[in-house]
């Protein structure tokens, strides 16, 4: 420890220091023997600067949640519930006083179940035929799945509003509404759903499917048995990611929507005339539920790393890169 | 026709067997592109023919002055100098704003991934769960939610303005408000590939830095900020690309002098139907930025992230 | 092992068989017949084919042309799991997913065997697992992990068991005891094992007959011993164990023995060790059967001889190893026992090297003395009998490892 801060203090008298007025060059020279409260917590915010701004950028982070949390339990003066006025259980024990909440995040669920099924069903298939197939026009699929994730949500939703406003015959015109929305959201989520599961799958040693193989387990048995067990926590993961996708999506649907509305577009909606409680309620049950979710997930996932670590890991491969690989591409995409 | 009951598999002239990834699963040739067939199909059905159809759209002129009348098509590329003229400014704003929140986040994400890979020690699953954590709630109510945060009498604006810090007096319905929450909204997904590609550098190379006479800040700039590149660039580019296009903040918390490019397309085509225009626009964003990124990641040497 | 009657199995036979990836042949018109309930042994250098011949016996790997037979059943086109083969691959690949009791009776499933239960406990038994029954494969060490890929396979009674590097991922001293494992089963249960490594001591441990692989052919093929004594090309000689090779000419030869004459010196072989018609040979003996003489010593009558200068001596305990350079500019090395007080020979020292003529072995001329050896152990590169009578070797700078 070269740092003279650090040298241990030997303890002994305390030394006047206030009271003389000129200093001795040696005490200057030497290390200071006793720090002051002023130098100690200079000393702590300096050794702990990374973990402060850390800290920081996390209160970033959770402030806006914990202001939606927060307002779950006010009771607005006005239409806007934008102040703090007094604390209230109204809206969680009544979430459908207004029953167009309600309605709205039926609809959004809906569509996002289906979305989530076959989104996630459309890309696992793409992912297991990039991963376990060589072919032809393979560079050219790569590229129409990463397409649709670097392409800004305004422009994927206009264009379909355009494909759709381009779909007509004589007088009868493509109908805006629940299926519009569905055929958008699976579009958008099979993306993501194949860059999930291909990590998980590309991690998977091969040789548990050959040894499947050479155990008497044909094409089907080995799918069934050894492969699918094995890929489907990213499927999991891939579909609670198209689920929260699609049920948050906001931009793409409101081009597509007509008159049908879904829980962010209520949100959009009432966001002009006040955002009853009601909605900072379901997000809040989002979010906890969300989190339960992922903290269920994180600590199963921890279990088995930690057993895989002490055994000499004919497992080990992959299932530690998947997490951030799949948390990359989770990563591309907001609402 | 007689076929020999053990027939000779092997083609012993023949072509070699490319080595495939799983051998003995890759029996059918069909197989891939049976697979493929479903999703590639909705893909090109609902992504590519819909960006045909925009540009196609762009290039429409209207039938007559009543937009009830519709468009015809006559390759009517006015359409985009039209759509420049009017709606340059918010344009210019998409990306100078989506640029400015980029720049925010990469400044706060950096120092917070570096902490999550190489300093929390048995906190790191927990703390990546708690950056993912914030959007599961809602993106509009968490947006909705700065307006709270950032009100005129709020701790936040009373602590700013007590400092001196604001020009205008308000945070709220100005272009800060916009970037705060464009920096607020995008930041997991800086983070997040920041922290995977900071977590694959060995802490060694750090020490073996140090060991090499390199003080603290010399070793970060030679050893891990290089190392980061990947990360880097692929956090900046994940929240640059819906950045520019987000309109979402813009609307929420800034005023209509601080409107971007989406909230134009947005309401050029639900609110005006000005379809060519708004698909002019739309188009022009699309190109942009796919321009940008493609400098961006050649300048950047790391073209494999595509 | 009362129920587990010793099994009636056939032969296993490949017949040029060869696997192309591009132009490169990594294995090449190769033609074996491995017996029926042996402990065969595939050795090699990586890269040399053993393991591509393994996964195209299991089906894994399409071969490019020839066939396997089992007995009279061709088996070259049947998916893997329509052949009467297991394997036990490197690393084991157990299925992470299910316990040690799922992942032995995985086999009999498929097949939708009777009595699953029972003959599941009983192969645990046989490989010492019963306690582990219900345990992950995760959460049991390397040396479990190896004997479970093993009960795995062998609970299908197959006609052959192949076994892909088994041993490497463990530690010497478990390598050692697993050898000892896997020997006492397959004399156990009598199926025939074909078992790839690149651990030479390994093959000569475990297998009845080992077969030296070489750049997709097989080099030679013998029982361990035989290998050893008598190899019959300079890979051989020294992909298996150590050896001094140096060039010769034939001056005489009879039915008992062949008379070769090395940069002057006469050397005597037995007729049977001589691998080759040609009159330019490389002769060989191994380090352990060279002794070393002092100047003055006495040397038995007999003995082949040369002479040298000593220019390294270590000691490793059991012996010690010398480094003898000819006066032709090639280094000898020599293992001698630690017996005796006799005062060892120093560095810089001339010695005589005698050995009995019957310890030497004769290679064809025409093989590169270097084959076999690694890469990055060679100081000097590859060169010929040719190259040596030329005097073109240069002497090492340093010493090889031992």
């Amino acid at each position: 420890m070269a740092d003279p801060t650090s040298t241990p203090v030997v303890p002994g008298p305390r030394e006047p220091r206030l009271a003389s007025t000129t200093l001795d060059p040696a005490l200057l020279a030497a290390p200071p023997a006793r720090e002051s409260g002023v130098q100690r917590s200079v000393r702590w915010v300096r050794e702990h600067t990374l973990a402060l701004y850390s800290a920081l950028a996390l209160v970033y982070m959770f402030l806006p949640v914990a202001v939606v949390v927060l307002f779950s339990f006010n009771d607005p003066a006005g239409r806007q519930n934008t102040r703090w006025n007094e604390f209230s259980l109204d809206a969680w024990t009544n979430i459908c006083k207004d029953p167009t909440i309600c309605r709205s995040v039926g609809v959004s669920v809906s569509i996002a179940l289906v979305a989530t099924i076959v989104g996630t069903i459309l890309g696992t298939m793409i992912s297991f035929a990039l991963v376990r197939h060589r072919f032809r026009g393979r560079a050219s699929t790569n590229l129409l799945i990463f397409l649709p994730m670097a392409t800004p949500e305004v422009v994927l939703g206009s264009s379909l509003l355009a494909l759709f406003l381009n779909m007509y015959w004589g007088n009868w015109q493509m109908p805006l509404g629940f299926w519009t929305i569905l055929i958008a959201h699976i579009m958008f989520v099979i993306s993501f759903v194949v860059v999930t599961v291909k990590a998980r799958l590309a991690g998977l040693d091969p040789r548990l499917e050959q040894a499947a193989m050479d155990l008497y387990a044909d094409e089907k048995a080995t799918f069934r048995y050894v492969t699918l067990p094995l890929v489907a926590p990213g499927i999991m993961g891939a579909a609670l990611l198209a689920f929260s996708l699609s049920f948050d999506d906001f931009i793409i649907t409101n081009f597509n929507s007509g008159s049908t509305v879904t829980f962010p577009m209520y949100i959009w909606g009432a966001a002009q005339r006040g955002i009853p409680p009601q909605v900072n309620v379901i997000a809040s049950i989002m979010f906890f539920g969300a989190l339960a979710i992922v903290l269920l997930a994180q600590v199963l996932g921890a279990r088995r790393r930690r057993v895989v670590a002490r055994g000499t890991g004919s497992v080990a491969s992959g299932a530690a890169g998947t997490a951030p690989v799949a948390a990359e591409e989770l990563a591309r995409r907001p609402s | 026709m007689q076929i020999p009951a053990s027939s000779p598999a092997i083609d012993v002239a023949g072509v070699p067997t490319p080595a495939a990834p799983a051998p003995g699963l890759t029996r059918g040739r069909a197989v891939p592109y049976w697979l493929l067939l479903p999703g590639m199909l909705w893909l090109t059905v609902f992504f590519v023919v819909p960006l045909v159809s925009l540009f196609a759209t762009s290039l429409q002129s209207p039938v007559s002055d009543n937009p009830d009348d519709g468009y015809y098509f006559n390759w009517d590329f006015s359409n985009y100098s039209e759509a420049l003229s009017r709606y340059g400014e918010q344009y210019v704003r998409s990306f100078v704003f989506a640029g400015l929140a980029t720049l925010l986040a990469l400044a706060i994400a950096y120092p917070l991934a570096y902490f999550i890979a190489f300093k929390a020690g048995r906190w790191k699953a927990l703390l990546l769960v708690l950056v993912v954590a914030p959007f599961f709630a809602s993106f509009l109510i968490r947006t909705y939610a700065w307006r709270t945060i950032l009100a005129d009498e709020g701790f936040v604006v009373d602590l700013l303005n007590a400092l001196n810090l604001l020009p205008q007096d308000r945070v709220l319905n100005t272009p800060l408000a916009v970037v705060t929450g464009i920096t607020y909204n995008f930041l997991p997904f800086m983070i997040l590939p920041l922290y995977a590609s900071l977590d694959k550098i060995d802490p060694r190379l750090a020490e073996a830095g140090a060991d090499l006479y390199a003080k603290p800040l010399t070793t970060f700039r030679k050893v891990i900020w290089p190392l980061s590149m990947p990360g880097v660039v692929a956090g900046t580019l994940l929240t640059f690309i819906p950045a520019a296009g987000d309109y979402i903040n813009a609307r929420l918390l800034g005023s209509t002098n601080d409107r971007m490019i989406g909230s134009v397309i947005d309401s050029q085509f639900i609110i005006v139907r000005d379809y060519p225009i708004a698909s002019a626009l739309s188009f022009l964003l699309m190109a942009t930025i796919l321009i940008l990124v493609t400098i961006y990641v050649r300048r950047a040497g790391t073209e494999d992230l595509l | 092992m009362a129920s587990q009657s010793v099994k009636q199995v056939e032969d296993l036979h490949l017949v040029r068989l060869t696997k192309r990836y591009g132009e490169h042949a990594a294995v090449d018109d190769l033609s074996l017949t491995i017996p029926a309930g042996s402990f065969f042994a595939l050795l090699g250098p990586s890269g040399c084919g053993k393991t591509t011949t393994l996964r195209m016996v299991a089906g894994l790997e399409v071969p490019t042309a020839g066939m396997i037979r089992i007995g009279e059943q061709d088996i070259t086109a049947l998916r893997p799991y329509k052949r009467p083969v297991n394997t036990v691959f490197q690393s084991y690949a157990l299925f992470p997913h299910m316990d040690i009791f799922e992942n032995v009776a995985f086999g009999l499933r498929r097949r939708g065997e009777k009595n699953i239960e029972a003959r599941v406990n009983e192969m645990l038994e046989l490989v010492e697992l019963t306690p582990m029954a219900r345990r992950k494969p995760a959460q049991m060490s390397g040396g479990q992990q190896q004997r479970v890929a093993v009960a795995r396979a062998l609970i299908n009674r197959p006609d052959v068991l192949l076994l892909d590097e088994p041993l490497g991922a463990l530690d010497l001293k478990l390598r050692r005891q697993m050898q000892i494992e896997l020997k006492r089963i397959q004399t156990e249960v009598g199926i025939t094992f074909v078992h790839v490594t690149h651990d030479q001591e390994e093959a000569m441990t475990m297998a009845d007959t080992v077969a030296v692989m070489n750049a997709g052919r097989i080099e030679q093929l013998g029982a361990p011993q035989e290998l050893y004594d008598t190899p019959r090309t300079a890979f051989a000689a020294n992909f298996l164990g150590q050896s001094n090779l140096f060039p010769g000419q034939v001056v005489a030869r009879d039915a008992q023995s062949v008379q070769i004459r090395a940069f002057g010196q006469q050397v005597l072989l037995p007729a049977t060790k001589l691998s080759t018609d040609s009159d330019r040979v490389i002769v060989g003996v191994r380090p352990e059967k060279l002794h070393l003489h002092r100047a003055g010593g006495a040397v038995p009558e007999g003995r082949n001889t040369l002479t040298g200068v000593v220019t390294d001596a270590s000691f490793v305990g059991v012996s010690t190893q010398y480094l003898v350079a000819t006066p032709w500019g090639q280094e000898l090395i020599a293992f001698e026992q630690n017996m005796g007080s006799a005062e060892r020979p120093g560095v810089g020292e001339t010695v005589t090297v005698s050995w009995e003529p019957a310890h030497s072995f004769g290679l064809d001329g025409s093989d590169d003395l270097n084959a076999g050896i690694d890469d990055d152990l060679l100081e000097v590169g590859h060169y010929t009998a040719a190259d040596v009578e030329a005097g073109l070797v240069p002497a090492p700078a340093t010493v090889p490892g031992g």
